[in-house]
């Protein structure tokens, strides 16, 4: 039978499941290599490695029998195909990484292999994770799997860990691993109505992510429940000496976090964060969730981080000028696509705009501006004063407040093919989550519920730099209230 | 000073060195640093810059980069910053290369020059800051490809800016030595021009003396102290007679073509690079902790000024001896050695002239001498007590530096000890006089430039091993009774 019921599960049923041996890690696996093929139509996936899958749960299996599990053994994951699997493909989306199979394996998803996870293949993303709609891979956009109850339109996953959230959402992955720029893991989170989490900046090493902006760069869990991020969580943070901006600072149990409890908890609600043209079924979600808060025993307070405004703009300086030199080792020489030339210059002409899509070469363009000589003061510079500002906000709110309460996104999916008038339209989807990669605080996006056409929506809670604890345990209690029930139109194993 | 066809022209010129780093291992990687490994066999994929790759410091380097610092007696800064510096070419895999732009490790120091005039002139030195090396182009392997290896790709080096403090060609020259000793002494370069260890960008300008600075332009990548002081002598006069014919320079960058001894330009200014650095986000600012630095200070070892100083101080030896003493270290902790509990003019004169003299003809180093210091010493010692003359030293020490043996040993084999035996020489003395004595007649009346001529029959009919005290003695004796 095509096994619905296993995919259905929660990674902490899933878990607890496969301890006690009531199913095989090799069932789950296989379950889920099935679920993989037959969400194909979404396009989530790049890479599937179902053989791989198989072997890892074979093994995890060996080690069940003799009751010596690790942490994660025998749960099938998804990783975004931006981190680097030692000897899978590698793609980052890109024309130009054509090919290219790493020699190493990146910190996050060795740590989760250790723990006894099961690979499933590597997901679709924004190329170079530019983006948030996943309509910028060189791999086709993904499909979110929601639709619009009446329409048949289909939408985008948000992005760019679009094909991660797309592939968790359609119960063909338990978790995903995401990496979150200015939105990155929680824009699609919302989109497709699962939880993401970005953690503090540091606590998941980068090695072996491929950069797009290292200091905005956040790897992190993608699941289905808050308790599920917990879990994948402390398996993949922790200091890595090969990162030289990972943090030195003990992992706690975050799943013990997970209490329930937040009487007495002090909850602000930024008033910059009411933008100008949000949809009122957005606001009312916010206050909802203020509401869901306060009635568990935290208290909201407004709050003020009059920053916020500067927070896209910085972000769009920042962002393109890292990414215009983390990009610039793109070029034909050692790895991946090469167009050959008449000369050295042609040759790094020809091989960029080959393998660089419209939105990554933009972004490479803005960021060499930004750099250049006569404008850097102008514009990086001033952006690193200004993100040292909205730093200094949360700093001076995290005084009063314990965590911070926001949409994840001004709108839920829109059509692949909307807001296509310009850039800064699709830019303008990440203005409330940029603010917590410029301050590197944590973050995380819960389902909380549905828009007027049906289509899932999130909240996002900030907390202070490494207290997770707070974030998923405040996180856990938006999640209890809003009892989001809701699944997304296309399902693996269909709907039980 | 540069006489011109109107008049004097000062030089004025600046020097950025490049210094690899003595260190096992790269500057943000593991990968090894071994000298002419074959290609791309010392490479990391951080080296290469493989995707998802990530530096990471290597403390010894900065460790290397604080001791040369604090060995040009230059401010350490205990918060610098690495920065990205972008342009694209093969041998830079990243597409930019780590180094430190505003914010360096080293900030002003200083290092003192002896001109052979006796004078001394103290040099500014800008700053020293840390970066990766690039890798290699070869263009000569294939018609129409360039091969690169990646070997020196991310090895660290020193970048030593000095200020435009040098007049002429020759104090670039003794600057550049200068420089070099101090690296070699502290350990953190090995100065090896041949293998491209130390690589020197010279800035040079000319102005009427008195006047505010010319326009400069900067000579590249320049591997030898010969070329630096060519390029340089080279590129004043091609200035100074732009200059007299009414013309202007242009401020730009040349290379200097060894072959035929002049400088050309490298690069037109449409195609000066714009180089967008900016602080590298993948490393967070180096931070030193000052008691790590006073540590350093503390181990520094002596280096050549102070001992220059103490050579002059205690051993009484000249300014002059003592400065090719203390140019390179291993001849000057030789020479110590040597001079350890003995007479140290002697010790010098030794280590200057007879040593030095051997090694040349060698052409080894110091280090692969074939007399040790000990023997050399002991040699010294056999002198002081009359075991051997200081003529029969002189074959023994090279019959030393072909065998490698011990002097005593070498004196025993040889039959060389010296004849003390007063009835001895006396018999050789009379038997001399006997043999010559028409010459002892012409000597008696008056021709006393015979004396030396008996001296060398007596040394003759002992071999060379008679006492020449004693010889001097009895001759004149027996020559006056």
């Amino acid at each position: 039978m095509k096994d619905g019921s296993l995919l259905a599960l929660s990674l902490a049923e899933a878990r607890d499941g496969l301890r006690r041996r009531s199913f095989s890690a090799r069932e789950l696996a296989l379950a889920h290599n099935e679920a993989v093929e037959e969400i194909e139509p979404l396009n989530a996936y790049i890479t599937p490695t179902p053989e791989r899958a198989l072997e890892m749960a074979e093994a995890a299996d060996q080690r069940l029998a003799r009751g010596e599990a690790l942490p994660l053994d025998g749960i099938p994951i998804a990783v975004k195909d931006l981190y680097c699997t030692k000897g899978v493909l590698t793609t980052t989306a890109s024309h130009i990484l054509d090919g290219f199979s790493p020699p190493y394996e990146s910190m996050v998803t060795e740590k989760l292999w250790h723990s006894g996870a099961v690979m499933l293949g590597k997901t679709n993303l924004d190329e170079f994770a530019m983006g948030s709609s996943n309509i910028t891979s060189y791999y086709g956009p993904v499909e979110n799997p929601w639709r619009r109850p009446g329409d048949n339109r289909p939408l985008v996953p948000g992005g760019s860990s679009g094909g991660s959230a797309a592939a968790v959402a359609a119960r063909a992955a338990l978790a995903a691993t995401g990496t979150d720029t200015g939105g990155s893991i929680r824009q699609p989170a919302s989109f497709c109505g699962i939880v993401g989490l970005k953690p503090t900046y540091g606590r998941c090493s980068r090695w072996g992510v491929v950069a797009y902006a290292s200091s905005l760069d956040h790897p992190g869990p993608m699941t289905r429940t808050v308790r599920d991020a917990a879990i994948v969580l402390r398996v993949i943070a922790g200091h890595d000496l090969r990162d030289s901006t990972s943090a030195p600072v003990p992992v706690p149990d975050f799943e013990a976090a997970l209490t329930g409890d937040i009487r007495g908890l002090r909850v602000g609600i930024p008033k910059e964060y009411r933008v100008d043209g949000m949809p009122a079924e957005i606001e009312a979600l916010w206050q909802q969730g203020a509401q869901w808060l306060r009635a568990a025993g935290a208290e909201p307070v407004e709050i003020s981080l009059p920053m916020t405004k500067y927070a896209l703009p910085t972000y769009y300086i920042i962002a393109p000028a890292e990414a215009s030199s983390n990009l610039a080792r793109y070029d034909g020489v050692r790895f991946g696509l090469r167009v050959e030339g008449n000369s050295l210059e042609e040759m790094y002409e020809l091989t960029r705009a080959a393998g660089f899509g419209r939105e990554v070469r933009r972004r490479v363009l803005i960021g060499t501006y930004v750099l250049s000589a006569g404008y850097y003061d102008a514009y990086y510079l001033k952006a690193q004063r200004v993100r040292t500002l909205i730093t200094r906000d949360f700093a001076t709110a995290f005084e009063k407040v314990d965590c911070i309460l926001a949409p994840t996104a001004p709108s839920a999916a829109f059509a692949i093919g909307e807001k296509t008038e310009g850039p800064i339209a699709m830019y303008l989807n990440d203005v409330f989550t940029v603010p917590a990669n410029l301050a590197g605080v944590p973050a995380i996006s819960v389902p909380a519920g549905l828009s007027a056409d049906g289509l899932p929506l999130g909240l996002q809670i900030m907390g202070r730099a490494f207290d997770e604890g707070t974030v998923l345990r405040v996180g856990g209690v938006l999640e209890s209230a809003a009892q989001f029930r809701h699944l997304p139109g296309f399902l693996a194993g269909g709907r039980l | 000073m540069i006489e011109g066809r109107t008049g004097s022209w000062e030089t004025v010129v600046g020097l950025e060195v490049h210094a690899q780093v003595i260190s096992k291992a790269k500057l943000f990687s593991g990968a090894a640093t071994d000298f002419g490994a074959a290609p791309n066999t010392q490479v990391s994929p951080i080296d290469a810059a493989f995707p998802g790759m990530l530096p990471v410091i290597n403390r010894f380097c900065v460790e290397q980069a604080v001791k040369t610092g604090l060995g040009l007696d230059a401010e350490i800064k205990l918060a610098s910053v690495f920065d990205r510096k972008h342009y694209f070419y093969p041998d830079l895999p990243a597409g930019y290369q780590i180094s430190q732009y505003q914010q360096p490790v080293v900030g002003r120091g200083r290092v003192v020059l002896d001109m052979p005039d006796g004078s001394t002139r103290e040099i500014g030195i800008t700053r020293l800051h840390l970066e990766q090396d690039a890798g290699k182009s070869l263009h000569d392997q294939h018609p129409t490809q360039t091969y690169v290896d990646l070997n020196r790709a991310g090895v660290a080096l020193m970048e030593i800016v000095s200020e435009p403090d040098l007049r002429s060609a020759e104090e670039a020259g003794v600057y550049l030595r200068k420089l070099r000793s101090i690296l070699r002494y502290l350990g953190t370069c090995d100065g090896n021009m041949e293998e491209g260890s130390l690589r020197c960008d010279c800035n040079v300008s000319v102005r009427r003396p008195g006047e505010p600075y010319g326009t400069r332009c900067e000579i590249k990548n320049l591997n030898s102290v010969r070329f630096v002081m060519q390029a340089i002598d080279y590129e004043a006069r091609r200035q100074i007679q732009i200059l007299e014919d009414g013309g202007t320079i242009e401020q730009e960058t040349r290379l200097f073509d060894s072959n035929h001894g002049i400088t050309r330009p490298m690069r037109s200014k449409e195609e000066a690079h714009d180089y967008r650095y900016f602080p590298d986000p993948d490393l967070l600012p180096l931070v030193l902790d000052p008691k790590w630095v006073a540590r350093l200070h503390a181990e520094l070892p002596e280096l050549p000024d102070a001992k220059k100083a103490r050579f002059v101080a205690d051993f009484g030896l000249s300014p002059d001896d003592a400065e090719v003493l203390v140019a390179e270290r291993e001849a000057a902790l030789f020479f110590e050695r040597v001079a350890q509990g003995r007479d140290a003019k002697a010790a010098a004169n030794w280590v200057m002239g007879d040593l030095f003299g051997a090694l040349n003809r060698l052409g080894v180093g110091i280090e692969a001498s074939p007399a040790s210091a000990e023997q050399l010493g002991a040699l010294i010692d056999l002198i002081a007590d009359g075991t051997i003359s200081g003529r029969l030293a002189k074959e023994v020490f090279a019959e030393m530096v072909a065998s490698g043996a011990d002097p005593a040993a070498i004196i025993e084999t040889k039959g060389l000890r010296q004849v003390t035996d007063e009835g001895a020489i006396a018999a050789a003395v009379d038997q001399v006089l006997a043999a010559q004595a028409e010459k002892v007649v012409e000597y008696r009346a008056g021709r006393e430039r015979l004396y030396g001529f008996f001296v060398g029959q007596v040394m003759r009919a002992t071999q060379g091993k008679a006492n020449p005290a004693l010889v001097n003695e009895l001759l004149k004796k027996k020559l006056s009774g």
